[in-house]
């Protein structure tokens, strides 16, 4: 909690918080170690977060506060300066916030992997499928309910890539568009028997499966990349560019990929650490 | 469903095992929505008594207003909050953006049309039945005020209560503007979509039948305060 912290004068509003020992957290003069983390529902949801995270800040006495939300939402979050640092999984836009001026550094970080669940009686037989556009095919063709997030995250953004990749323009009665969060979306699956593709953490943590099932996993293009991202220092002079840089470079460490790879839900390694696959 | 059975268990254990999580959250969503119902009601009681004692251009239209924001959605509250207060908007200065005080903020925005409307109304019929004495003994309209809030306090209360409920049952803005960070910004309504999100359906119930209980718990520290006051007054 930090309703301990320092009051900072703020107008009468703040004043009459004051009086009420409201604190308002949080301004990078005073002193206090901590930086906003903008991040994905799926990092957070899994647990990596609870994990990894008071490894790190044993280490550097740096508090860190997840913000975890879409892709989409993370990355204008940072764009408008509002976190002091991005971990993210969506490659393309990565570099693309990169190359528009935000970002000031991209890395690897790790990898999971996305799984299609559906039903468990698989009305479009996806489970024999031999790669992911065949199952995606497949769900087309038998026009079998589909569960998309349609929300701009990094998993969503992926998903219309495979759609793509297989020549399908997915839409009508049977292709469900949410707008929702990862686990949202998996509730609604549950709850309509209708396939769904997730990210293999969320799904591994996933507690409301009722009849879903992991139908469809392995093939490659259903890799996907994690990257931590440094956030432009002549765009927002403000933020803990120095404490953000050290998360940045634990994450890469030796100690941090450890951490990353030590991580288990039910005895499943989740995050597979790659910041030096290369 | 064995689920609800599971949801009562979850929450009797949860509020029995008095887990150090769970009671900060509950501290947090109390300090974030009473504070926030504290400071509407310093703003929109004396506007509401206003609005109901004056007779200006535009009354009407203002009268409008304030009932429809009753009806703000939250997420727009909380959005027009975050658009204010990010580091790109006109009080990003401030560094509030996930705080409490920002969730604070927002919830002043939802709660003071309630109060204000709602006091206006209150205090306009009472005013009615008060004008001539008040009139006769050549009150003038500011020093009105006071007397009206204090002899509505009944009513008065119970619109703040209706306050209180709207603070602490609302997840959209708190959501936006608080960023549900552990420790810092979780409150009751927020825990209670992650546990959703998280498919933990138990967990997420037992949460909402806690923050049901201390909703009641309030209205009825509340009542109680009212029913004693009452009495004494005769």
């Amino acid at each position: 909690m930090t309703w301990k912290s320092t009051m900072q004068p703020a107008g009468l509003t703040l004043a009459a918080l004051g009086l009420m020992g409201v604190s308002l957290g949080a301004s990078a003069q005073d002193g206090d170690r901590h930086i906003t983390l903008a991040s994905t529902t799926s990092t957070q949801n899994s647990g990596l977060f609870d994990a990894i995270i008071p490894q790190f800040s044993e280490a550097s006495d740096i508090e860190v506060r997840v913000v975890a939300v879409g892709t989409g939402q993370a990355f204008e979050i940072a764009r408008r300066g509002d976190a002091d640092s991005l971990l993210v999984h969506d490659t393309a836009g990565e570099e693309r916030f990169v190359a528009e001026g935000y970002g000031t550094e991209r890395a690897d970080v790790m990898v999971n992997d996305f799984v299609i669940v559906g039903p468990s009686d698989d009305p479009a037989g996806i489970a024999d499928a031999q790669s992911i556009e065949e199952a995606l095919s497949d769900i087309a063709e038998a026009e079998a309910p589909f569960a998309s997030r349609g929300d701009d995250s990094g998993t969503h953004r992926a998903e219309q890539r495979l759609w793509d990749a297989a020549g399908i323009t997915p839409g009508g009665e049977w292709y469900r568009e949410l707008g929702s969060g990862m686990g949202p979306t998996l509730n609604t699956a549950a709850g309509m028997d209708a396939y769904a593709m997730s990210d293999r953490a969320t799904w591994v943590a996933f507690d409301n499966r009722q009849d879903l099932e992991l139908l469809f996993e392995g093939d490659e293009a259903l890799f996907n990349q994690y990257g931590s991202l440094l956030i432009s220092a002549e765009r927002h002079p403000h933020l803990k560019h120095d404490l953000a840089e050290q998360w940045h470079d634990w994450l890469l460490s030796e100690a941090g990929q450890a951490a990353i790879a030590d991580f288990e839900v039910k005895g499943q390694q989740l995050f597979f650490p790659n910041a030096h696959a290369d | 469903m064995p689920d609800d059975a599971n949801a009562f268990q979850t929450a009797l254990a949860l509020i029995l095992g008095l887990d150090p999580d769970l009671i900060g959250i509950v501290t947090l969503s109390l300090k974030v929505s009473l504070s926030a119902v504290l400071i509407a009601a310093l703003i929109a009681l004396p506007l509401g008594a206003a609005i109901a004692l004056w007779r200006f251009p535009g009354r009407g239209v203002l009268i409008v207003a304030l009932n429809a924001l009753m009806g703000l959605p939250p997420v727009v509250a909380g959005l027009a909050v975050y658009l204010l207060l990010s580091r790109a908007g006109p009080l990003g200065e401030l560094g509030l953006l996930f705080t409490p005080g920002a969730m604070v903020l927002a919830q002043v925005i939802l709660v003071l049309p309630i109060i204000a409307a709602l006091t206006r109304q209150q205090v306009e019929e009472l005013h009615g039945d008060y004008r001539e004495q008040l009139t006769s003994m050549g009150v003038s309209r500011a020093r009105r005020i006071p007397t009206l809030l204090w002899d509505a306090r009944f009513g008065l209360a119970t619109v703040m209560l209706a306050g209180f409920g709207r603070a602490s049952a609302e997840v959209g803005a708190v959501m936006i503007v608080g960023g549900n960070i552990d420790g810092v910004t979780r409150v009751m309504t927020t825990a209670i979509v992650l546990e959703t999100s998280k498919g933990d359906l138990p967990l997420a119930l037992g949460l909402g039948i806690v923050l049901l209980a201390l909703v009641a718990l309030v209205n009825a520290a509340a009542h109680l305060v009212g029913e004693t006051a009452r009495r004494r007054v005769g």
